[in-house]
């Protein structure tokens, strides 16, 4: 089997505006709050059905962020939707203060994450996000992997009753094999079981990282593939059972290699006293080098054959 | 000129004429026919690019950097050098390609924009000669060139610090308190231009989101308020040159103008916010360009 072989999905973006559409339909309180981003949150048509849905602040994004905890607590369910890089940093106050330590059930969406905007350069990359909500007490982070898990996180997140960082990428993905279909946020989802390396991987990575245990297998390397979909609260057992079952641990994510899912599992392992070989693959602290995503990705060696050399260097 | 006294030359006030004289206004607009193409250009070449929000305040920067900064290469390290900072960071192609017309880089370099490894970013950055600050998210520029403005106040010294806002752009809540900020400071030597061009990413400004009146809310807030034909270099040139409007506050300059302007398909279509012609419309874009170019030439010839 190769990664061709398994069908192309949608971009997540688009399976969260359509299963935002989907749920709005039914519920007249759902809300998508936007900052001259319906366009890039492909909320156009949403716009168009649910006029009175839609709230528009401009390009604004702290009060983008402000109004949503607002009408979250007179009732509205709310998803607010802007580029990830922005909603993560611009709005971060209004995220600690008015979303996460008020309470306010409100869904952040970030679009176009981690460095889905390739040379647009830094300004625009959000590789800091899943650092900065971490250290929030009170927001869940959540990073799905495929169109699957796309769908199932924006119907958990329209029912939760604490505030959720949804974050997705822009480019079309695979839909993954997984052993159980099952989606429940704060536990991991198994893509593929192998005993050799796992990797646990979130977001688009996850595809990579399937990529890479497929290379692996052709070598006679059982890897295991893990969609830590929910980086906060972060799936501890999961991790912990992965570093008893398997014989190294490779972390896989398109953010910075600080702060995010790479250090949220070395800090439970060695807590748990359990030192496996282990590597964080992501964005290295320096300037990030200008191209498309890919080629950013590439450069960095978060790639099917960039994880399948650091799988081989590990082992 | 500068209260009428002055010319910057090496970021320097200096007792002679402006910068001004050094151009004629036909030799200005025919640079700015040439930016336009070049901007289509490397858009093109780079398959990606802010195009409509580039075209429109391209007469801007033209009048800025030819006319009114005086920044040059040499003098550029020169601490109270009259300074421009972008804030609409995404129409960084137009500045680039007059930046390069500056003599701060090689044209070609333009060549590898948004290439892999390259160092011209789709946003203005310091990597590149003559780029003032690292903008791209919108809401930075004018609390940046407030703070450039105070320096100069405290060391008295004579630059103007001027920055480039879209209209989209002020909602950010940050431009108000930079403007609250400014007229406290009571920081004559602050412009702002705003790139009225009424469109932003979703459509009109005034159905996304309104921003206005935007000339009565920077008054209530001390500043003095122009407005001026953005795509008209004179109208830029005396605007510019008459600087400060008046003494003691900053100045915001409302510079109308046309988002996509001088390629007919693009004006006034938010469409083209960002976007990159296809062969044909890019052939389109420059036989319109150029023809233009013989206009300009063959009208000053008859007058
Ligand atoms: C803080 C921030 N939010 C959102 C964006 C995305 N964005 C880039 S350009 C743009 C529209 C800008 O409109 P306007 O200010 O009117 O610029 P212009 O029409 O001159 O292109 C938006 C929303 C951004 N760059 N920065
Ligand atoms: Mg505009």
């Amino acid at each position: 089997m190769t990664i061709k072989t398994l069908t192309m999905g949608k971009a997540n973006l688009e399976v969260f505006a359509a299963t935002l559409m989907e749920l709005a339909d039914k519920d007249s309180n759902i809300l998508a709050a936007t900052s001259d981003s319906r366009g890039s949150g492909k909320l156009g048509p949403f716009g168009e059905k649910f006029p009175e849905q839609i709230v528009e602040v401009g390009i604004a994004e702290q009060n983008l962020v402000g109004v949503s905890a607002g009408l979250a607590s007179a009732g509205k369910n709310v998803f607010a939707v802007s580029p990830a890089c922005f909603l993560s940093a611009r709005a971060l106050e209004q995220v600690k203060n008015d979303v996460a330590y008020s309470n306010q059930p409100v869904t952040l969406v970030g679009i176009s994450a981690g460095v889905s905007y390739g040379a647009l350069g830094t300004t625009h990359h959000s590789t800091h996000d899943v650092a900065v909500f971490r250290a929030i007490h009170n927001i869940q982070v959540v990073v799905p992997a495929d169109n699957y898990e796309a769908r199932e996180a924006v119907i958990a997140a329209s029912k939760s009753k604490v505030p959720i960082f949804l974050k997705f990428g822009k480019k079309p993905m695979p839909n993954l094999p997984r052993l159980e279909n099952t989606f429940e946020i704060g536990k991991a989802s198994t893509i593929c079981e192998g005993g050799d390396v796992a990797f646990i991987a979130c977001g688009e990575t996850v595809a990579l990282a399937y990529e890479a245990a497929l290379l692996l297998e052709k070598e006679g390397i059982q890897a295991e593939v893990i969609s830590m979909h929910t980086v906060s609260p972060l799936d501890s057992e999961k991790v912990v059972e992965t570093a008893k079952k398997c014989r190294a641990i490779i972390t896989v994510e398109e953010h910075s290699v600080n702060g995010g899912l790479g250090e949220a599992c070395a800090s439970i392992l060695m807590q748990e006293k359990l030192y496996v070989p282990f590597k964080i693959v992501g964005i290295p602290d320096e300037d990030t080098v200008t191209g498309s995503q890919t080629e950013i990705l590439n450069h960095y060696g978060i790639s099917g054959d960039g994880l399948y050399r650091t799988a081989k260097g590990l082992l | 000129m500068y209260r009428g006294e002055t010319i910057l030359s090496g970021g320097i006030r200096k007792e002679n004429s402006l910068a001004m004289s050094q151009y004629t206004d036909l030799e200005l607009q025919l640079k700015s026919v040439k930016y336009r193409k070049a901007l289509l250009k490397y858009i093109k070449l780079a398959n990606a690019g802010h195009t409509g929000g580039d075209l429109s305040c391209t007469d801007i920067l033209n009048v800025l950097y030819n006319d009114v900064l005086g920044v040059t290469p040499e003098n550029f390290a020169i601490r109270h050098r009259n300074r421009f900072v972008q804030s609409k960071g995404h129409s960084v192609e137009a500045l680039y390609v007059v930046l390069a017309d500056k003599g701060f880089f090689p044209e070609s370099d333009l060549e590898t924009m948004c290439q892999y490894q390259s160092k011209y970013v789709g946003h203005p950055t310091r990597k590149v000669k003559g780029i003032e600050f690292n903008t791209g998210a919108l809401g930075h520029g004018l609390s940046i060139a407030a703070g450039i403005a105070l320096a100069a106040k405290m060391d008295k010294t004579e630059n103007y610090v001027f920055t480039l806002l879209g209209d989209g752009e002020l909602a950010e809540g940050s431009n108000y308190e930079a403007a609250m900020m400014a007229a406290h400071y009571k920081l004559d030597n602050l412009v702002a231009i705003l790139d009225h061009n009424t469109l932003q990413i979703t459509g009109r400004n005034r159905e996304v989101c309104s921003p206005y009146p935007i000339d009565e809310k920077f008054k209530a807030f001390g500043w003095e308020v122009v407005s001026v034909d953005g795509n008209s270099i004179p109208e830029l040139r005396k605007v510019f040159h008459e600087l400060p409007a008046e003494k003691s506050k900053p100045t915001l300059i409302i510079a109308n103008t046309v988002k996509g302007k001088g390629v007919s398909y693009m004006e006034d279509e938010k469409k083209w916010h960002h976007g990159v012609p296809s062969d044909e419309q890019y052939k389109q874009a420059m036989d319109e360009l150029d023809a233009l170019e013989k206009k300009l030439v063959k009208h000053s010839i008859v007058n």
